[in-house]
Order: C-alpha cells, then structure tokens, then sequence
C-alpha cells in the first residue's frame, strides 16, 4: 500500500505565484528597513567585542600544564593523558629527575611535552584522566599559524598558557 | 611655435573630418561606457553582499576602505556605509590567488570559456542608448537598425561560455551543469524573443534609439504619458494597450532572470546541488571572469529592460542633451539610476525566493512564458487592428 502524501489545497493566487512572491518580498524588506533604523540587535561584532568576559565557568579551551604555589610543573610524565587522547594530539618525552633534586622522589618528568593543535578536540579526557591534576582545559581558544609545525604547543608554551593554579592536592611534600 | 601651432591645427582638422570624428568619439564613448559598466559590476557584487546580509540580519562586509593611510593620511578613509573599498580588496585577492588548471580538462576550452561569458555581456553593450547627446554625439555605441535581435543574439552565445566551461572541466558537476543552463537557455529565449515582439508591432521599428525617441514624444511604455516635457493622462487607446505592454515586461523580466542565470532560476550553478556548477574546477581570475560575466549580463538586460520598457534616459521635465551639456550628463545619470534601481530588484529577488525544482522551471517556460507570449502578441495584433 503506497502512502499517499496529504497535498495542501492551493488557493488561486499561490497558484498563479506572483502574488506570493509579493508576499515574500514584503517579508525580507520588512528585514532590510527594521536593520537600517537599527532596531535589528546584531549581537556581537566579533574582534572587536569578544566571549572571553562571559565564558561560562565549565568553558573548555585549550589543554595547558599548569604549575602549583610551589613553582612545580605538576606533570610526572605518567603518558597517561597521552594514551586517552582520543585523535592522539600529545606527545610526551619522559626524563628522570636527578637524585640530589628536591622532588627526586617523583622520579620522572616530562623531557618533552607536545600537544598538537591541528588535532586536539577539546574534549577534556587529558584532564579527567591526569592523576597529578596537572593538565587542565584553560579559556584560551584563538590559536593561529602560519605553519603546522607552529600550531604544536611545546612544554614551555603550555606552561606559560597554564600559568599558576592554586589550591590543589600536594602529594610529593617532602612531608608525606 | 608657429609651427607646432599648424601641427595642432591640421591635427584638429583631421579629427574633425567625419571618419575620423567617428571613431575617436566611438572610441571614447566605448572606453568610457566600459569604465562605468565594470565599475558598477564591482558594486552590484558588493550591493549583493550587503543588501543580503542586512535582509538576513547581519551586517555584511562593513569594514574595508579604502587604504589612505598607504598614501600617509593618518587613518584609512570609510565613507559612510563602511566597506566600500570591499571590491578592490576582492579584485586584488582573485588576482593574487594561484590560477589553478587541473591535468584531466581540455586546456584550449577550458581557457576560452571565461572570455566568452564576459564577451557576450559586453558585446551587446554596444547598441544600448545610454543618454540623449552630449556636444551634438548621440550617446550609443553602434547606432544599428536591428538593436534587440543583436541583442538576443549576441546574450544567447553567452551560454557558449558556460557549455564550453562545464564540457572542458572533464567533470560530473560542471557538465551537469552546463547541461542544465543549455535547456533553460533554450526554454527562456523563445519567451523572452517573442515577449517583446509587442513592443515592435506597436512601435513598428526595431531600432533602440527610435523605440527610446518614441517614448520621449509619447511616454514610458510601462507608463503612457508620462513623456520628457508635457506628461499628460493617457490617452484611452493607451491604457487598453498598456495591458499586453504589462503582461510582455513581466514575461521579459522573468525570462530575463532565467537568461541570466539569476535565482530563482540559478540551476546552472546550484551550489546547494552542484557544488560550484559550470565553473566548479576553474579558480583565481578566470573564475573572477565568469563571476563579472554574470553581473555585466545582469547590466545588458536591466539596460534593455529600461530601454524597451521605462523610457530609457527619459525623465519627466528633464530636457535632452541638445539644450545644454549639463542635461546629456543628466540623462546618462538618470539612464544609470533607472539600471541601478532594476539592479537592486534584482537582488531584492534573489535573496527572498527559493530556487526552482528542475521540471518547474521547464514547466514555467514551455507551457506558460512560451504560451502567455505568443497569446499576447494576438491580443496587441488584434488591439491595434480595432484602435487603428
């Protein structure tokens, strides 16, 4: 059995067209003069007025590494936020942290440290993945390049993106 | 001294004589026409943009000016609307974009194409009467016997243009494409051709600059009376003709949006269906030439709208071009007034209605443009028989 599609019942001036052409162009000129006298509220003109103030607090921007009060880049190289990533965007080199340092007992950091912008996602698992909290999804979100090989962030630009982050757990005290 | 003085005199002379006079004023009358043609091509396409958005409710390109502070002002010059220096900034980037010619198209064709679209536009330029005089020189190119036929003629190889694009670029889309724009060519010029033969049994001639003089004596065709000097209230004879006169610039202005490849009708390049149309594989300046070719076809037709239908350079109490210099410059001004407002139509239209199913469109022009044409012109025939 075909299903036969319910057609609308057409009155004679949708019929012939022109008319509703004049209805249709009374509708978009309605448009072009409330824009004119300035009753249309354009929102927001871009690079000049930008999101940044109004970013909710759950924003998720770019993945950074961030330093604790202490002055520690907080990341013991785990490559745990390395294996979640999805599109596989990070790349960790890890070192060892000489014996006579204060934090030897950490026993690793990261030598290198590379997220690839062209492919991260933003999805935040590097984040909710990290048992040192050392990886954290920041506001920023404007990145350009001229080149693919600029848009890697290294270790250095995640740490200045990352900045200093407060009150978070301290379990390498010399202490504990 | 002396001598220079006789070099300037014979100099004079000569270009006084009649052959030469004639081409050096058709000369300077072609460049200069060119000059404001392209010029206005330039900013329908930044009018199209605008008018767009500001339907659309956004802004549209509202920023570019014009780079003064190159020339060491202290800031950039933007003029009123802002983004008015939008199209030399986009003529430098088409130009400056990589001219791209894939391996697989046929090289001589796919080079020849974009030429001839734009030719075809500019061509029939020529017989168009675009002001009264000016210092006793009637303001048209080619002053020619035959103006719409030639017209017709030279707009309808404007499709060579678009089949050679879409059969050269070697690919599905493009020649879909093409393929597309030849019926519909097909379909649009028969309404369109036989539309206007109203005007030509009325009027009897077939030359533009006459079918112009006989509105300034007589008033717009769409507006009887309304002549140069004296208008008047129609006459009865001329309101009962006005009717078919109505019916043949509505199916000459449709059939005209279909000629030009403009929405509703743009099924040639349907992006939504066929990615770019005919001219998908080509890039840089030979698609920037397609792109004035569209617009300057746009022109040719908004010009052979007014010149068949409002009257030309005609304005009610504005005298010709033979009283005073002052005035030929104003008939060219109101001339381009009248193209620019059809112009604007044109846009308004685009961006309010949808495009046509591909059997609609065909539908449209076989059995109703081609139809209410051919009726019409019995119905002047039979008019005039009973006026006369």
């Amino acid at each position: 059995m075909a299903y036969k599609v319910p057609r609308p019942k057409l009155t004679f001036a949708e019929k012939i067209y022109l008319p509703t052409v004049l209805a249709g162009l009374k509708i978009t000129l309605g448009h072009l003069v409330r824009m004119l006298r300035g009753k249309t509220h354009v929102i927001m003109q871009y690079p000049e007025e930008k999101w940044d103030a109004n970013l909710p607090e759950h924003y998720r921007g770019a993945p950074t590494l961030v330093t604790d009060e202490t002055g520690r880049t907080r990341c013991v190289a785990c490559q745990l936020c390395e294996f979640i990533c999805p599109p596989r965007a990070i790349r960790i080199k890890p070192g060892e942290i000489p014996a006579e340092d204060k934090f030897a007992k950490v026993e690793k950091f990261p030598l290198e440290f590379d997220i690839d912008m062209t492919r991260c996602i933003y999805c935040g698992m590097c984040q909710e993945v990290c048992p040192e909290q050392a990886i954290f999804l920041r506001k920023d979100y404007v990145f350009t390049a001229t080149s693919r090989a600029d848009m890697v962030h290294n270790k250095a630009k995640l740490i200045e993106l990352g900045g200093v982050m407060t009150g978070l757990v301290h379990k390498w005290n010399e202490k504990k | 001294m002396n001598a220079l003085l006789q070099y300037l005199h014979v100099a004079y002379v000569f270009l006084m004589g009649p052959v030469p006079f004639l081409i050096w004023t058709s000369l300077a009358k072609t460049i200069g026409l060119l000059c404001v043609v392209l010029g206005l091509v330039s900013y329908t396409v930044y009018a199209e943009r605008r008018v767009s958005s500001l339907m659309q409710d956004r802004l549209g390109p509202n920023r570019t000016g014009f780079p003064t502070s190159l020339l060491g002002f202290k800031k950039d010059w933007s003029p009123f609307l802002g983004g008015l220096g939008q199209p030399i900034a986009d003529a430098v980037k088409l130009l400056l974009k990589e001219d791209f010619t894939p391996k697989y198209v046929k090289k001589f064709y796919y080079w020849i194409a974009p030429g001839l679209g734009i030719a075809a536009a500019i061509i029939s330029l020529a017989v168009i009467p675009f002001g009264s005089t000016l210092w006793g020189v009637p303001m048209v190119i080619a002053n020619i016997d035959a103006g719409p036929l030639f017209i017709f003629a030279i707009s309808s190889l404007g499709v060579y243009g678009i089949v050679l694009a879409g059969w050269s670029a070697n690919s599905k889309y493009p020649f879909l494409g093409a393929i597309r724009s030849t019926s519909q060519m097909i379909s649009y010029e028969l309404a369109m051709g036989l539309s206007v033969v109203p005007i030509f049994l009325l009027l009897g001639k077939l030359n533009l600059v006459e079918i112009v003089d006989y509105q300034v004596k007589n008033g717009w065709l769409l507006a009887p009376g309304l002549t140069a000097m004296h208008p008047r209230l129609p006459y009865l004879s001329e309101i009962v003709l006005w009717f078919p006169l109505a019916i043949s610039f509505i199916t000459f202005m449709i059939s005209m949006f279909a000629e030009t490849n403009r929405l509703p009708f743009d099924l040639p390049e349907a992006e939504t269906e066929l990615v770019g149309g005919y001219h998908t594989e080509y890039s840089s300046m030979k698609f920037a030439l397609f792109f004035l070719g569209e617009y300057a076809a746009m022109i040719t037709g908004s010009s052979l709208v007014v010149v068949l239908f409002l009257g030309g350079w005609t304005c009610p109490w504005i005298p010709d071009g033979s009283t005073a210099w002052y005035w030929g410059l104003v008939n060219i001004g109101v001339f381009f007034a009248k193209v620019i407002a059809l112009l604007i139509f044109f846009i308004f239209i685009r961006w309010t209605l949808p495009r046509f199913r591909y059997d609609q469109l065909m539908t449209l022009g076989w059995i109703w443009f081609f139809e209410i044409a051919l009726v019409n012109i019995f119905l002047t025939a039979g008019i005039l028989a009973f006026v006369h």
